[in-house]
C-alpha cells in the first residue's frame, strides 16, 4: 500500500478553486425538474402518467364549462341552440344562465325580494360578530368591510352600465362603512373584550333580522331556502353545539356516575347513529313527542336535532382535550383552593380548548356540508331548491352545472374553514414555543 | 382560618345537601336524576296522547305483514310477498356490503393518497393535495349524486352491446356484469385444499421469519408462497373433474343474464364513499407518518433498507398505531354515511325499513327506531373493536 | 343564575304550550293569515318554481284558491313534503291541507286518518319506453328494468301487476324527477313508471319526445285530490267546496276575468247567483265571507283554466282533458249542485 502511494504523483492544490456553478442538471428549472419529477424511473413513469391524466381531463373540462358555456339565456333550449349556432352540431357547454337566473333564489330561497337586505345585514353582522372570535385585533374586520363596499361598488357600475339598478347606499352599506370606520379607529387588542359583547348579542339581533318582530314584518321559517337557510342552520349548529358539547364533556368526565352515564349514553346515542335519521325523527317524530296541539315549524327541529347531533361530536372532541392536559394542572387548580366551576371556567377549559381547537374546527367543517342533508327532508336548502327549479320546463334537463355551482360554493367555505384552522394551529404552536 | 381540630361529624343540617361537598355531589345527581325521569315522563306521555289522537298504535305487527313491494339487490331470497321484516333484513345486508367494500376501498385509496401525498414527485403530490381537498371540502351528498349522474350517463347501456361480442365483464350504465361462479360436486373438498394452502403458506411464512432470525438466510417464500397457492388447487381442480365453472354475463332480451351484476347504484355508491372516506384516511395517514420522527427513517436508510422498505418495516409498524384508532372511526363514519344511499336508490337499510316500509304502513315511530337501532348496534360493535385494539396496543407500550 | 336557567326553560315551555291548540283550522288560519299548503318538492306541470321564485302549477293553484276563498287573495305559505313526510306534516298540524299529488286510497282514508277532500287529477299508472325496444304493450316487459318513483302507491302497483302477469322485472327506486329522466335516456332502465300525467310531462321535456312512446296500458287508479286531517270536517268543507266552486265555475263559463263582472249583479242563472254570492247567505255556511267563491276563482281561473294553464295541450307538458274534462263533455269531472 505504502509502495504504491509513494509512486504516485503527488498533487497538491495550491490556490483555492473559485466556486464553480452547480451542475445544469441540479440547479435551475431543469434541476427542479429533475429533483421534483424525473428522479428515478418509476418516479418518471408515475409524472408522465399524471401528466397524461391531466391532459386527457383537463381540456374537455375547461371547453365545457368555459369556453362553450352560456351565461345569459332564457331557457335550456335557447342555451342549446346558442351553443349549436357558435360551435356546430354535437357540441355540448355549459348552461350557467340558469345560475344567473335564480341567484337570488339560490341565495335567499323564498326570502321576500324587499326584505332581503335583512339577511345581507345579518351577514355583515355575523362578520363583526366573528372576527373578535376569530382574530385578535379588529384589522381584519376593517379590510372585510372594505372589501365588501369594494365589492358592492364594483357590482353598482356593473348594474348601471347593463342598465340594471342597484342600491348603493342600503343598510348594509351603512353597517358595513360604521363597523369598518370603528374597526379601523377602535381596533386595537385592548378593545376586544367590548367587541365580544356584539358577539354575545349577535344571536338576538340575527334572530329579529330574520324572522322579523321589534317592528320588523315577520317572515316564516318555510321561507328560508338556499344558502341563507344553509348558513342559518351551519351557523346555528355552531353556535349552540359548542356551549353544549363543553357541558357533555364535562358531564362525561365528571366523577358523578349518575351525570356521567346520562352523558355518555347521550353522546355515545346520538353517535352511533347517521344524521339522517335524526333528520328523519325531526320531520316525522318530533311532534309526537311535544304537547298535543304543539306545532313547531320543521325549520326549528331541524335547528334542535342539528344541534344535538353537533353537541355530541363537540363534546367527544372537547373531551380529547380536557383528557391531553397534564394532571398537575387540574391539581394546581385544586390546590389554589377553586371550586369546580372556578377551576374549569379560569384554568382547565382555556387549555383544553385550545388544543381542541383543529378538531373543533373539523367538526364545523363537517356540520356545515352535513346541512345538505336536509334537502332529503324536503327542506329548501341548495340541492333541495334543484328540483322545483329543475320541475320548470324551462330549466328541465339541466343537471351538472347546479350540482357543480353549489359544490363550488360549498368548496370556498370549508376551505376557508380548514385553512383558518391551520393558520390557528401555527399560531397556537408558536405562543407554545415561547 | 382556623385549623379544625374536632374530627367528629357535625350534625347533619339541610344547607349541607348543597354546601357540603360530601352531600352535593348526591343532591347533584339525585335532581339530574328526577329531572330526566320526569323529562322523559313527558315525552312519553306526550307520545302516548299523540298516538290516542291520531287513533295510531304503537306494535310491531306491520313486520310480519307482507311488504307488498320489490327490492332489486337481494342478498337472500324475497318477493313482494315477503314479509315487511325480510324486507329490512335484505336492506340491512345491503347496508353491510355496501359498508364493507367502502371501507376496503376506502383504506387501499386512503394509505395510496396518503403515502403520494408525501411522494418526492411534485406533480403526484400536488395533484393528490387537489384531490383531498376537493373530497374533503364539498359535501358527500353532493358527490353522491354527481358520480350517480356520471355512471349513468357515460357509460355504454346493455342495448349499445346489441351484437357485440362480450367477454367475461361487462361494464353499462346499469351496473358491471362479472362472471358468476357455479358450485358443483366436489366443490368443497376444493375449497377445502385452498383454504388448507393459504393456512400453509402463512407457516412457511413463520417458519422463514424463524429460520432468517436465526441463520440470517432468507428463503424465497414469494416464490413458494405462489406455488402453495396455485398448484395444489389447480391439481386438485382438474382431478375433481372441474366443480367449479363460470356463468359469464350474456345479453337476453331488456338485460344482461346470468353472471353477478354489481348495480349501478352500488358502484355509484361505492365509489363516492370510497373517494370521500379515502380523502379523510390520506389525511389521517400523512399524519401518522408524519408522527414518525425523521430520525426512524434516517435510521432505516443508514442501516441500507430501500425507501419501500424502509417505509414496510420501519415507519408504517410505527405509524400504525396513531393511524388505527382514527382510520375505525373513519370507517364508523362511512357506515354511517351509507344511508345517504337512498339519495341514488340503493336499497339499504334507510331505503327499506326507513324508506318504503314506512311510507306504505305509515309507521313512522316504530321503522325510525328500528331503523336507530340498528345503526347503533353496528357502531358500538365497530366502537367496542377499536376499544379492544387500543387497549392491546397500550399493553405493548413501555 | 340556576333560577335565571329555570326561567327560561320555564318560558320555552310556555311558548310551546301557547303556540299549540288546534281545534278549528279555520280559526287558526285565519288568525295567523296564511293558509299552509303542503306541496310536492317539485314535479312538471304541478309544482315548480318560476322565475322570481313564486310557487306555480296546478296544484299550487288549489292552494291559491282556497286561500283565497279564506281571505280574498292567496296568502299561502308552501311546505314542500316528500312522500314520506306529508301526512305526518298534515297529521301534526304543521300545513293545514295537502295539495300534493295525493293518490285517494282506502287505508289511507281509514289508517291514516285523512280526509280527502275530492279528486282533482284522475290519473292512471302507465308507462313510457323507447321505441326503439320495440314494445307495443306492457306484458312484453319481462325481465325489463323499470324506474319508479318511490314512496308512492306506484311501487305496490307494479309488483302487484306484474306478479299478477307472472313476469319478473328489475325495479331502480328514485327519489326524484330530474333523476328519472337522467337514467331513462340514458337508458340505465327500459321503462319509466308513473303517474299518465307525469309521464307526459316528462316526455314532453326530452330532447326527441317522438322517439318515446307511453304504452297502452293504464294499471292503476290513481285520484289524485286534496287532503285535509281527520276530525275537522268544517275545515274539510272549505276545501272540498273551494275545488268544486271551481269545476262548477268551469261547467258555468265563469272565468278568471268575468268572475268580478259577473259577481256584481245577479244574473239569470240561480246556481251561478248562489255560487258568487248575489243570492242568499251560502258564504256563512262555512264560515266565509259571501263573495269566496268570487275571490276563489278570480285567484286562479276555473279548474278547465288551471288545466290549461299548467297542463293542457297548449303547454310544454301538453295533457289533453280524457277523464279531467267535464262530465258534460265526456270526462268524470262531476261536482255536486250548489244548492
Amino acid at each position: 500500500m505504502s509502495d504504491t502511494h509513494a509512486e504516485t504523483v503527488a498533487y497538491v492544490a495550491k490556490t483555492q478553486y473559485d466556486p464553480q456553478p452547480p451542475p445544469v442538471a441540479s440547479s435551475g428549472v431543469l434541476g427542479w425538474l429533475t429533483q421534483n419529477l424525473f428522479s428515478s424511473i418509476s418516479n418518471t413513469i408515475v409524472t408522465v402518467l399524471a401528466i397524461a391524466l391531466i391532459i386527457y381531463m383537463l381540456p374537455g373540462m375547461i371547453e365545457w364549462a368555459v369556453l362553450h358555456s352560456v351565461w345569459n339565456a332564457e331557457s335550456i333550449r335557447e342555451c342549446r341552440e346558442i351553443i349549436t349556432n357558435a360551435f356546430g352540431e354535437g357540441a355540448t357547454g355549459a348552461c350557467w344562465a340558469v345560475i344567473h337566473e335564480r341567484f337570488g333564489q339560490f341565495m335567499y330561497g323564498y326570502y321576500p325580494p324587499s326584505l332581503r337586505w335583512r339577511p345581507d345585514l345579518a351577514a355583515v353582522l355575523l362578520i363583526v360578530a366573528m372576527v373578535p372570535v376569530l382574530f385578535r385585533t379588529m384589522r381584519p374586520l376593517a379590510v372585510a368591510m372594505g372589501v365588501l363596499l369594494a365589492a358592492k361598488a364594483l357590482f353598482a357600475v356593473y348594474a348601471e352600465l347593463t342598465g340594471g339598478n342597484a342600491e348603493l347606499v342600503g343598510p348594509t352599506t351603512i353597517a358595513a362603512v360604521i363597523f369598518g370606520v370603528l374597526a379601523l379607529v377602535f381596533g386595537s387588542e385592548k378593545t376586544r373584550p367590548y367587541w365580544l359583547w356584539l358577539t354575545f348579542a349577535y344571536p338576538v339581533a340575527a334572530y329579529f333580522l330574520l324572522w322579523g318582530g321589534l317592528g320588523l314584518e315577520t317572515v316564516e321559517s318555510s321561507r328560508f331556502g338556499g344558502f341563507l337557510l344553509t348558513a342559518v342552520i351551519g351557523v346555528t349548529g355552531i353556535a349552540g353545539s359548542l356551549p353544549l358539547g363543553i357541558l357533555l364533556a364535562l358531564g362525561r368526565r365528571s366523577n358523578l356516575p349518575i351525570l356521567k352515564a346520562i352523558c355518555t349514553i347521550f353522546i355515545e346515542f346520538i353517535r352511533g347513529v347517521p344524521l339522517i335519521t335524526l333528520l328523519f325523527v325531526a320531520s316525522t317524530l318530533l311532534n309526537y313527542f311535544l304537547p298535543p296541539g304543539t306545532n313547531f315549524n320543521i325549520v326549528l327541529r331541524v335547528l334542535i336535532m342539528v344541534t344535538l347531533f353537533a353537541s355530541a361530536y363537540m363534546a367527544e372532541v372537547i373531551r380529547g382535550g380536557l383528557a391531553a392536559l397534564p394532571k398537575g394542572q387540574y391539581e394546581a387548580a385544586d390546590a389554589l383552593g377553586l371550586d369546580y366551576w372556578q377551576s374549569m371556567r379560569l384554568i382547565i377549559l382555556p387549555q383544553a380548548l385550545k388544543i381542541s381547537i383543529p378538531g373543533i374546527v373539523n367538526t364545523f367543517i363537517g356540520l356545515f356540508k352535513d346541512t345538505t342533508l336536509v334537502s332529503i327532508i324536503a327542506l329548501q336548502d341548495p340541492l333541495g331548491l334543484m328540483k322545483p327549479i329543475l320541475s320548470n320546463s324551462t330549466w328541465n334537463g339541466i343537471v351538472w352545472e347546479l350540482y357543480i355551482f353549489i359544490a363550488f360554493m360549498f368548496f370556498i367555505c370549508c376551505f376557508a374553514m380548514s385553512r383558518y384552522s391551520m393558520f390557528l394551529e401555527t399560531r397556537l404552536r408558536a405562543a407554545d414555543r415561547r | 382560618m382556623a385549623v379544625a381540630a374536632s374530627t367528629e361529624t357535625p350534625a347533619f343540617r339541610f344547607e349541607m345537601l348543597w354546601r357540603d361537598e360530601r352531600y352535593r355531589s348526591l343532591t347533584i345527581q339525585a335532581i339530574a336524576m328526577i329531572v330526566l325521569m320526569l323529562g322523559l315522563t313527558w315525552l312519553v306521555n306526550n307520545a302516548i296522547e299523540n298516538l290516542a289522537a291520531l287513533g295510531k298504535t304503537f306494535d310491531f305487527g306491520f313486520l310480519s305483514q307482507p311488504a307488498n313491494y320489490d327490492i332489486n339487490q337481494q342478498l337472500i331470497d324475497y318477493t313482494s310477498r315477503s314479509s315487511n321484516a325480510r324486507a329490512a333484513l335484505v336492506g340491512i345486508l345491503n347496508t353491510l356490503l355496501v359498508a364493507f367494500l367502502g371501507c376496503v376501498t376506502a383504506t387501499i385509496i386512503g394509505i395510496a393518497a396518503g403515502v403520494a401525498r408525501l411522494s418526492n414527485n411534485w406533480l403526484v403530490a400536488r395533484l393528490m393535495t387537489v384531490y383531498v381537498e376537493a373530497f374533503r371540502n364539498v359535501p358527500l351528498l353532493i358527490w353522491i349524486l354527481l358520480t350517480a349522474s356520471i355512471v349513468n350517463t357515460s357509460l355504454p347501456s346493455p342495448r349499445d352491446y346489441r351484437g357485440l361480442d362480450t367477454g367475461p365483464v361487462v361494464v353499462t350504465n346499469r351496473g358491471i356484469y362479472i362472471p358468476q361462479p357455479n358450485f358443483g360436486e366436489g366443490s368443497l373438498i376444493l375449497l377445502i385444499i385452498f383454504a388448507l394452502s393459504i393456512a400453509a403458506i402463512f407457516m412457511v411464512r413463520a417458519w422463514a421469519k424463524r429460520r432468517q432470525e436465526s441463520t440470517g438466510e432468507q428463503a424465497p417464500v414469494f416464490l413458494i408462497g405462489l406455488g402453495l397457492l396455485i398448484v395444489p388447487s389447480l391439481i386438485a381442480f382438474f382431478l375433481l373433474g372441474r366443480p367449479i365453472s363460470l356463468t359469464l354475463p350474456e345479453l337476453a332480451g331488456f338485460n344482461f343474464q346470468g353472471g353477478i351484476q354489481l348495480r349501478d347504484s352500488l358502484i355509484a355508491l361505492w365509489v363516492a364513499l370510497s373517494l370521500y372516506t379515502g380523502a379523510f384516511i390520506a389525511e389521517i395517514v400523512r399524519a401518522g407518518i408524519l408522527s414518525v420522527s425523521k430520525g426512524q427513517s434516517e435510521a432505516a436508510f443508514a442501516l441500507g433498507l430501500r425507501p419501500n422498505r424502509a417505509m414496510n418495516l420501519v415507519i408504517l409498524p410505527q405509524a400504525l398505531r396513531v393511524i388505527i384508532p382514527p382510520l375505525i372511526s373513519q370507517f364508523l363514519n362511512l357506515t354511517k354515511n351509507s344511508s345517504l344511499a337512498i339519495a341514488v336508490g340503493y336499497m339499504d337499510a334507510t331505503g327499506t325499513l326507513g324508506g318504503i316500509t314506512l311510507n306504505q304502513t305509515g309507521r313512522e315511530m316504530e321503522c325510525i327506531l328500528l331503523l336507530m337501532g340498528f345503526y347503533l348496534i353496528v357502531s358500538l360493535s365497530i366502537s367496542a373493536v377499536m376499544n379492544l385494539y387500543n387497549n392491546r396496543v397500550r399493553l405493548v407500550e413501555r | 343564575m340556576n333560577f335565571n336557567k329555570l326561567a327560561i326553560a320555564a318560558g320555552l315551555a310556555g311558548v310551546c304550550v301557547a303556540s299549540g291548540a288546534h281545534a278549528a283550522t279555520l280559526d287558526d288560519v285565519k288568525a295567523r293569515g296564511q293558509l299552509r299548503c303542503g306541496i310536492n318538492t317539485g314535479i312538471p306541470g304541478f309544482a315548480f318554481t318560476d322565475s322570481a321564485g313564486n310557487w306555480q302549477g296546478f296544484d299550487v293553484a288549489l292552494c291559491k284558491a282556497v286561500a283565497a276563498a279564506i281571505f280574498g287573495e292567496p296568502n299561502v305559505e308552501y311546505v314542500s313534503l316528500t312522500g314520506k313526510t306529508r301526512f305526518t306534516a298534515l297529521a301534526s298540524g304543521e300545513v293545514d291541507m295537502l295539495s300534493r299529488n295525493t293518490t285517494w286510497t282506502y287505508s289511507r282514508d281509514t289508517d291514516l286518518k285523512l280526509d280527502f277532500a275530492g279528486v282533482n287529477y284522475y290519473d292512471g299508472q302507465g308507462f313510457i319506453v323507447s321505441k326503439e325496444l320495440g314494445v307495443a304493450s306492457a306484458s312484453e316487459l319481462d325481465g325489463a328494468t323499470i324506474c319508479i318513483q318511490t314512496g308512492t302507491t306506484t311501487e305496490l302497483n307494479l309488483a302487484d301487476y306484474f306478479r299478477a302477469n307472472n313476469m319478473s322485472y328489475e325495479p331502480v327506486p328514485i327519489e326524484t324527477e330530474t333523476e328519472a329522466k337522467e337514467k331513462f335516456l340514458a337508458n340505465a332502465c327500459d321503462v319509466y313508471t308513473t303517474d299518465a300525467s307525469g309521464l307526459a310531462a316528462t316526455r314532453s321535456s326530452y330532447p326527441n319526445p317522438g322517439d318515446y312512446m307511453i304504452l297502452p296500458e293504464i294499471i292503476s287508479k290513481e285520484p289524485l285530490g286534496p287532503a285535509v286531517r281527520h276530525g275537522d270536517s268544517e275545515w274539510g268543507d272549505i276545501v272540498r267546496w273551494s275545488l268544486n266552486a271551481l269545476i262548477v265555475a268551469e261547467e258555468k263559463g265563469i272565468t278568471a276575468e268575468n268572475v268580478k263582472e259577473m259577481a256584481s249583479a245577479a244574473g239569470d242563472d240561480p246556481e251561478v247567483n248562489r255560487l258568487l254570492g248575489t243570492e242568499g247567505e251560502y258564504g256563512a255556511m262555512m264560515g266565509l265571507d259571501q263573495d269566496w267563491a268570487v275571490n276563489a276563482i278570480a285567484a286562479t281561473g276555473n279548474y278547465g283554466e288551471i288545466f290549461d294553464t299548467f297542463l293542457g295541450p297548449d303547454t310544454e307538458i301538453g295533457l289533453e282533458r280524457g277523464l279531467n274534462a267535464l262530465y258534460t263533455d265526456g270526462g268524470i269531472l262531476y261536482a255536486p249542485p250548489f244548492r
